[in-house]
């Protein structure tokens, strides 16, 4: 990749370097996570399955009862944090099955990696939430979002904060047996905080509060991501080498 | 002769005259000589919960910290001594962290009504009993010894840096019964301001360093136990 030289210098120099060697390569680690995925389709499948599950699982307990909207926010959350403990795992535990771990080791940086397969989380979880967000409004009876700004400000905020908390856990428990259950057990503790301020942020929304009195909520969501991005950024060299 | 017997013995006795005037030091309405206590209105007797409570959590969150740093320099160093130190510091700290837990609830059964609240320090706490039963259940999921020092410690910092949120995210949502919470009448400050007389503040300090100091030797005893194990296994 070549960038138009519009100024020259050491800055510029390092910048380039700076694309060529950390976000050129993730972007195609996001490429071939998103085409093997869209190609073979199964962790897709599946997931929406899940989703459709858990969420006729909420409507037959439901049943004609009217319940209030702060346990309606809360259910919402509860799909969307068991959906992506079910689906954000598989882009560093395919890698171990199909024991391409090391050839990813050889041809990039740690940082690079990291970098691809968050980008890769933060796309499927935002799309993935988008579906439930979109199922959840249609059919569950007595859910009104009286401020959709910010009830889809809540979800892509949390949506980035979910992927931020969860690529880091799925390249621990890659490495470790019992995934399945470790997975959720060792995300719940680290995503707490954050899960109590979207599901706040909700029924901010639900209750048509403006968009300013949400500010709180989405300044937690964002330094939070940020938070967990820097640290995963540092720390994944370690979890990443064998 | 033993080693460091005197340090121990003192320890023993410094613990003992924390036990007995924190249990024993008469609380009258209105305190004149140095070993009475004030009646505090609606706590009376069960203010006493302070001089052994707050120490116990106070000690979980030295051994968080510990084991915590202890993971940053085994990551820096690749010794496995620095591992065998934060498992045994994280050991240590579930043990006073159910500790501060349970007086804690007993305590709240008579004072506030029910066993669980939900208030934010309770919270706080039953996340850091979920961080711990993860840390272990992490470890236990690994074979390979480096390897499972190296994910152990990045989790535990992980933990450590996501576990402040708690400080802004928790006022937020509700409204605390602990001292210094969100309404209190001292103020909402992540630290409790102490409103204590003299000496009582004398009891209580002599009693965080008491169980720190309890906590520092339970820790050498544990690090050195699992040194032993450790070799023992090798050869």
């Amino acid at each position: 990749m070549v960038l138009p030289r519009l100024v020259s210098g050491p800055s510029v120099q390092y910048l380039e370097s700076a694309v060529k060697s950390l976000f050129v390569p993730s972007y195609q680690i996001f490429l071939k996570d998103s085409s093997s995925e869209l190609r073979t389709r199964y962790a897709l499948n599946a997931l929406f399955m899940f989703v459709v599950t858990a969420l006729s699982i909420i409507l037959f307990s439901l049943g004609s009862e009217s319940v209030s909207s702060d346990v309606l926010a809360g259910m919402l959350w509860v799909i969307i944090f068991f959906s992506s403990m079910s689906g954000l795992s598989r882009t560093f535990v395919a890698e171990e099955e199909r024991g391409t771990v090391q050839t990813l080791q050889l041809i990039s940086r740690p940082s690079a990696v990291y970098v691809g397969k968050l980008t890769f989380n933060f796309a499927l979880t935002l799309s993935l939430n988008v579906v439930i967000a979109l199922l959840y409004l249609l059919l569950v009876n007595g859910f009104a979002v009286q401020t959709p700004s910010i009830f889809w400000a809540t979800l892509v905020l949390g949506s980035c904060a979910i992927a931020s908390s969860s690529t880091i856990i799925a390249a621990i428990i890659a490495k470790a047996h019992t995934r399945g259950t470790l997975y959720p057990v060792l995300s719940f503790p680290i995503m707490l905080p954050m899960l109590i301020t979207v599901i706040k942020a909700t029924q901010l929304s639900m209750e048509g509060a403006f968009f300013s009195e949400a500010l709180g909520e989405f300044q937690i969501l964002i330094s939070y991501t940020v938070v967990l991005v820097a640290v995963s950024a540092v720390l994944f060299d370690f979890v990443w080498r064998d | 002769m033993p080693r460091y017997l005197l340090a121990k013995l003192s320890l023993l006795l410094w613990l003992t005259g924390v036990i007995i005037a924190g249990i024993a030091m008469p609380m009258v309405p209105s305190p004149e000589r140095w070993f009475e206590l004030p009646i505090i209105p609606a706590l009376e007797q069960k203010a006493r919960i302070i001089f052994f409570h707050v120490p116990m959590s106070w000690t979980t969150l030295v051994a968080f910290i510990a084991s915590t740093v202890y993971g940053i320099m085994f990551l820096k160093t690749k010794k496995l001594d620095y591992d065998l130190r934060s498992v045994s510091a994280a050991g240590l700290g579930t043990v006073f962290c159910v500790l501060a837990t349970v007086t804690g609830s007993i305590w709240a059964k008579f004072n506030w009504g029910s066993f669980w609240n939900w208030d934010p320090r309770e919270t706080s706490i039953f996340v850091l009993l979920l961080i711990y039963g993860a840390y272990f259940a992490l470890r236990s999921a690994i074979e390979v010894d480096e390897k499972r020092a190296t994910l152990a410690a990045v989790y535990s910092i992980i933990a450590g840096v996501t576990a402040p949120f708690f400080i802004f995210v928790m006022p937020r949502i509700m409204t605390g019964l602990h001292p210094g919470a969100k309404g209190d009448e001292g103020g909402s400050t992540p630290v409790a301001q102490l409103h204590m007389p003299a000496n009582m503040r004398v009891v209580f300090f002599a009693s965080i360093i008491g169980f720190t100091l309890l906590y520092f030797w339970l820790f050498s005893i544990r690090v050195r136990l699992a040194r032993i194990e450790s070799s023992s296994e090798q050869s």
